[in-house]
């Protein structure tokens, strides 16, 4: 324009990331602001980009188990759960009660760790150093037992097709009991940390609204879709691995921002522990492999199964062509659909708002990017 | 082009030695007939197990948009239609106003080479209030632009952009019709079945990382 200096261009393009330690990974966010207004975000995506879909086609379905577990690699027990249902549903077998039993603890517990490394990074990204140390301090309790009874801590690759590989290691049920009342209290004192902190609630009340209508239409799901108020959680809504036998609540609240979800999680956290507890009476004596035969060669066709990932909706769609090896493989990751969202929570925030918004969505770039 | 084949075929021998030669004995015919062309070739005679499916919802449709929709299957227990492709974005409004399917799960596609019909486009839905899950599936010639469920569905942006990277499908009427997770300038769609799983751009390697391939 005629006559304007540089101090009349208002809007400025300001790059974040992808190397930036509050995009939890390599997210690239770039934001237009109006002075330390947010006017409008794009994501840029994709530096963790694998191929896992495609490395699906070119493996048989038995090899392509452990790779699920590098999407999520915070929650890698909850990625296998749903292949292996997948797979099972497309070969019309049933893992064991006694493995379904196990499945459900080690799923939870894993929602547990991985909730607890959201929490500790998510305090940290505003500003709370503290309860990163408390959180991993109780996360490496669970991937003790996790290393205990299946070797590995992150990418456990702990459930075969058709049931279990391992079976429970002596004195398993005790370790988890006691990480079960260890951990009750410590939610507690996260909480005396956070929940009333005046800073903690003033950086995260009302900032990134999402509203029922809103979630709905983004296809988001999660802590995120229940702390706008919807009550729908997968293992309720569509039962898997007899979840429909367990007594818990789903937490939501209901005005949608940062702090709801905050408080969902905290919630979702104690009723896992809820899960586990009555998870841990129901452990009985039997097989912990359905009859799966050697190679496996579902027959033609296709199916969409999916579960209540800690993120959200985690869902698998194969196309089985009859042969030994996935026709097609589509995994619909939660943190990817929901990150779509990130836009319109940041329209009208400040800058460090955004850091908050990443952090409340919970998002693995690993999942997002496959 | 010969040892980049290899990984597709190698499953194969495993998978045949521990004794289950007995297994795979009897049908003779469908095993591999050149480990090149073998493991993804869509053989024709093996299709997918269906039963029909019934309810009042596929009643309404039916009424509503009748030829349209090729068929109503379901297949263990889990339902899906087939729709011509030129139907598809009112099917999936009809079904968001007037049965409540108002959350887009998924967007995918499956290629089939030898097709004419190469792809299959897949529409997860699901419906809160009714707590059902459907597929609307669509079958389109390579080249052909289907249109935008963006202005039906909003989480439509980033899955119809993910199909163009992955399988080269543009979407009409797009708000932003680029690339999602390979850099905009590379060459290829890699989910397509032709695409090798050891083909690189070798140029955009070269040009931006400063490597050769396989380096």
């Amino acid at each position: 324009m005629a006559g304007s200096t540089f101090l009349d261009s208002s809007e400025l393009v300001l790059n974040m990331g992808p190397q930036h330690p509050s995009t939890h990974g390599v997210l690239r966010v770039i934001l237009k602001l109006d002075g330390e207004k947010v006017i409008g975000t794009e994501c840029v995506i994709g530096y963790l980009h694998r191929g896992v879909e495609k490395i699906g086609e070119n493996r048989t379905y038995v090899q392509f188990a452990p790779y699920v577990d590098r999407m999520d690699y915070v929650a890698a027990v909850s990625n296998g759960l749903g292949y292996c249902l997948a797979v099972e549903k497309l070969l019309s077998v049933e893992a064991p009660p006694r493995a379904q039993v196990t499945r459900v603890i080690l799923t939870e517990l894993n929602r547990i760790a991985s909730h607890l490394l959201w929490l500790g990074t998510h305090a940290l990204d505003i500003g709370a150093i503290t309860p990163l140390f408390y959180t991993l301090r109780e996360r490496e309790e669970v991937l003790k037992i996790f290393e205990k009874y299946c070797g590995a801590r992150l990418t456990t690759h702990a459930f075969r097709i058709g049931g279990l590989q391992y079976e429970l290691y002596d004195g398993f049920e005790e370790d988890v009991a006691k990480f079960c009342d260890m951990f009750l209290p410590k939610v507690d004192e996260y909480e005396e940390l956070l929940t009333d902190n005046r800073i903690w609630v003033e950086r995260l009340k009302g900032v990134g609204i999402l509203t029922a209508e809103q979630c709905k239409a983004y296809g988001v799901t999660g802590p995120v879709l229940r702390a706008a108020g919807v009550a729908w959680d997968l293992r309720k809504a569509q039962p898997y691995s007899g979840y429909e036998q367990y007594d818990f609540d789903i937490p939501i609240r209901q005005n949608g921002d940062t702090f709801d979800r905050y408080i969902v999680r905290m919630e979702e956290m104690r009723q896992s522990v809820r899960i586990i507890r009555q998870a841990l009476e129901r452990i009985e004596p039997g097989p912990i492999m359905a009859k799966v035969p050697k190679v496996i060669k579902p027959p033609v066709g296709e199916v969409y199964v999916s579960i209540e990932a800690p993120k959200g909706e985690l869902g698998y769609f194969i196309v089985s062509d009859g042969s030994t090896q996935p026709y097609r493989v589509r995994v619909r990751p939660p943190s990817f659909v929901n990150l779509q969202a990130l836009d319109q929570m940041c329209r009208g925030a400040l800058v460090a708002d955004v850091v908050a918004i990443i952090g409340t969505i919970d998002i693995v770039l690993g999942e997002v990017d496959r | 082009m010969a040892d980049e084949q290899k990984p597709e075929s190698s499953p194969e021998p495993v998978a045949g030695t521990p004794g289950d030669a007995k297994a795979i004995a009897p049908k003779p015919p469908a095993a591999s007939p050149t480990p090149a062309a073998k493991p993804h070739a869509p053989k024709a005679p093996a299709v997918m197990a269906t039963t029909p499916w019934e309810s009042s919802l596929t009643e309404l449709l039916k009424n509503h948009f009748g030829d349209s929709i090729a068929e109503f299957s379901s297949y263990l227990g889990q339902n899906f239609l087939i729709v011509r492709p030129e139907a598809v974005n009112s099917v999936l409004e009809f079904l968001k106003l007037e049965a409540d399917f108002d959350y887009l799960v998924d967007i995918t596609a499956v290629d089939y080479p030898k097709r004419a019909e190469r792809f299959d486009l897949i529409y997860i839905l699901y419906s809160y209030s009714r707590n059902e899950r459907i597929r609307v599936k669509t079958m389109i010639p390579d080249g052909y632009r289907p249109k935008s469920a963006t202005s039906v569905h909003l989480a439509a942006d980033w899955l119809e952009r993910e199909v163009f990277d992955m399988f080269g499908i543009e979407f009409d009427g797009h708000p932003n019709m680029k690339r999602i997770l390979l850099p905009d300038e590379w060459q290829g769609h890699p989910l397509r079945k032709d695409y090798s799983i050891l083909d690189v751009d070798r140029r955009w390697v070269q040009e931006n990382l400063g490597i050769e391939v396989g380096q």
